[in-house]
């Protein structure tokens, strides 16, 4: 509902609403602080130098706002032996994470919609198989998809781990495209099909530009996880095709030298960064889509 | 123009029955519509003559082809749907032409079919838009014209105006006969609103869990129905099924109707019906006379074969141009239509006169018309 159709409603008046009010207005203050004292935390530290670091205290806002730390970690901290910062593994993570949410995404619209719109004896079994990868731990397939990697050439490479992303990404995407495409009328597609239109016709020109906030969804999804995906990273790259949360943690964990909080601080952001893009941007995308996609029978 | 001829016709759904064996023959610009109540297997013919089921049994001609196993967009078809169907992306200039498009007609050809046919529905202020800022009615004439703009030689039509409020039902009601008229295509429509199927067909399908009950014209639907469901699906208010036993009286056939300890009534018939039922004394019937069949004593030009009685008024529910009477019979509320100045107050004795030349007379085991 929008503020607009809120302001309509009668409210309560009188000393008694006034102070609930006040009560709830400062109770969700409190929550609201409680949340971001982490962010505000980091970001302050990461403008920080080593030495305001270790005289303030945790909480001091910065006396002098300094790049520094940023500087180092996105371009010259140590990543193991290497130190270039986190800037090339955040291009391996970017050249990872696009092709593994398009092509995931993609498929999931396919199935999706192969599973609504053009039923097939068993389509039931197969979605129930395919929902079933979705909660298969990710420990379990460690091992028998190194081995596959390794079979196909493909261990310790980017596109390995955008295959592995792929499939293990695929149950989510097929489980929200079809909850999508099951509300959608099927008199859409058999007209289409009197229209002259094909399997695939159908799907590009009718279909797809429906789903775009079943699109939005599943990419936030989509992104979310694989941009954030540590385990993967870790099992299926080495050194330089690392993605960016490996790199992370191999700055942060460094046991040599002194620990530099604010350059810690700086590339935990970095890494964080596109994911709260993608919120920002596409949260305003899937609220348009939702409300522009309705159009009642 | 062509003709759909339906030979043997099955379809089931896994294990259940869904068709059960249809003939239809439909002359090449006929306007027939399929009638039922809600699971009857209408919609799903209808899909069958499209090409959207598969059929299960028989065959299935269009234009003297068979079709069984043509898919739709070869059919020569066109079709709407009772949700509209309109793709809500694309605009309404977009919708219409989507299915030439798809099928790789010039750009020039497109333009010129569109232009043709957005004046022939009213439609050219809207052909920007998209199907969500149309209104009810304006999204059932843009579905109209996709299906108009191929220009096929069948129609289909799936419960068109289901969806529209009762004031736009009747005026797109009427457009859909002109455009029949204008036309001259075949159409199957699907409703299972029994005034939309007396309105525009030219003959009517009266259907029942899969079979066709009755295929014949309105008139003959309406008077002359062959049992007791085509009779009780057809008017509106229903027709009034009275049950009874023939018997005789004065040496005339009648249906004794009502038990002895509430007033029973004894409808005399009508001499046509008295040859067919005087070996049948004894037997129990259904007396079916519509409401329009029972009206104030006197207030029609008399006739022969007229049943007058006398019963307590015990609902009145006034319509506009009519009025509907109730009075208890039989253990059922029979319905009388008398003019509005006729009408009297529940609980005064209101003299009834009963036109049976109009009375049809059903067996009670078969449900089979007499």
């Amino acid at each position: 509902m929008s503020r607009k159709n809120l302001s309509g409603i009668v409210q309560q008046t009188g000393a008694q609403h006034v102070v609930m009010r006040t009560l709830l207005f400062l109770t969700l203050g409190v929550f609201c602080l409680y949340y971001l004292i982490p962010l505000i935390v980091m970001i302050a530290t990461s403008l920080k130098s080593l030495e305001e670091i270790r005289a303030g205290s945790l909480l001091s806002l910065p006396q002098e706002v300094t790049f520094d730390a940023w500087n180092k970690a996105w371009s010259s901290a140590c990543v193991g032996v290497r130190c270039d910062g986190l800037q090339p593994f955040f291009w391996n993570s970017v050249a990872m994470v696009v092709p593994a949410v398009t092509i995931s995404t993609i498929l999931g619209a396919l199935n999706g919609y192969a599973l609504t719109k053009w039923r097939f004896p068993g389509a039931d079994i197969i979605f129930a198989l395919i929902l079933f990868g979705a909660f298969i731990p990710f420990q379990v397939i460690l091992l028998p998809m190194a081995r596959t990697l390794g079979v196909m050439g493909l261990a310790g490479t980017i596109p390995g781990l955008i295959l592995v992303h792929v499939i293990y990404g695929l149950a989510f995407t097929t489980l929200f495209f079809r909850n999508f495409f099951i509300g959608v009328s099927s008199g859409i597609i058999q007209a289409a099909q009197i229209d002259g239109a094909g399997f695939f016709g159908i799907f590009f020109r009718i279909v797809l530009p429906m789903s775009l906030p079943a699109i939005v969804v599943t990419v936030i999804w989509q992104f979310t996880q694989i941009w954030n995906d540590f385990l993967f990273g870790i099992a299926f790259t080495v050194g330089d095709s690392n993605p960016v949360t490996v790199a992370l943690n191999n700055v942060v964990n460094t046991s040599t030298g002194v620990k530099e909080y604010n350059v810690d601080m700086a590339a935990a952001i970095i890494a964080a960064l596109p994911t709260l893009a993608v919120y920002v941007i596409a949260g305003a995308y899937f609220v348009r889509g939702l409300s522009a996609g309705a159009v009642k029978g | 123009m062509s003709d759909i001829r339906l030979e043997k016709v099955k379809k089931n759904f896994g294990a259940t029955e869904v068709i059960k064996g249809i003939y239809l023959a439909i002359d090449p610009g006929e306007f027939v519509v399929l009638v039922g109540p809600s699971g009857c297997g209408k919609s799903t013919l209808l899909n069958l003559i499209a090409g959207l089921e598969t059929i299960t049994e028989g065959d299935i001609y269009i234009g003297g082809k068979r079709v069984n196993d043509t898919p739709p967009r070869d059919r020569d078809i066109a079709m709407v749907f009772q949700s509209y169907a309109l793709y809500p992306t694309k605009t309404v200039r977009n919708n219409i032409t989507f299915g030439m498009v798809s099928r790789n007609i010039p750009k020039a050809d497109q333009d010129a079919a569109v232009e043709e046919i957005s004046t022939l529905l009213q439609i050219e202020r809207l052909l920007s838009r998209k199907p969500g800022q149309l209104s009810g009615g304006q999204r059932q004439r843009v579905a109209m014209g996709r299906a108009l703009v191929r220009k096929p030689d069948v129609f289909l039509f799936d419960e068109p105006l289901s969806n529209l409020d009762a004031k736009l039902r009747i005026e797109m009601r009427t457009e859909i006969k002109k455009l029949h008229q204008r036309l001259g295509k075949t159409i199957v429509y699907v409703t299972h609103d029994q005034i939309e199927a007396m309105t525009l067909a030219s003959r009517i399908a009266v259907m029942d869990n899969g079979h066709i009950r009755q295929f014949a014209d309105p008139a003959a639907i309406y008077e002359d129905p062959v049992d007791l469901f085509v009779a009780g699906f057809m008017g509106s208010p229903p027709m009034n099924m009275i049950p009874g036993k023939i018997g005789a009286q004065d040496g005339q056939c009648v249906v004794s109707t009502g038990s002895p300890d509430e007033d029973p009534l004894d409808f005399p018939l009508p001499p046509a019906l008295y040859e067919r039922v005087s070996a049948m004394e004894g037997r129990d019937v259904i007396l079916g006379l519509r409401p329009e069949a029972i009206f104030a004593a006197g207030t029609e030009l008399p006739g022969a074969n007229r049943f007058t009685f006398e019963r307590p008024v015990s609902v009145v529910e006034p319509t506009g141009p009519d009025t509907m009477i109730l009075f208890h019979h039989a253990g059922l509320d029979v319905v009388a239509r008398v003019r509005p100045e006729d009408a009297r107050p529940e609980g005064t004795l209101f003299s009834f006169e009963a036109d049976m030349e109009k009375t049809k007379l059903f067996d009670a085991k078969t449900t089979l018309r007499i």
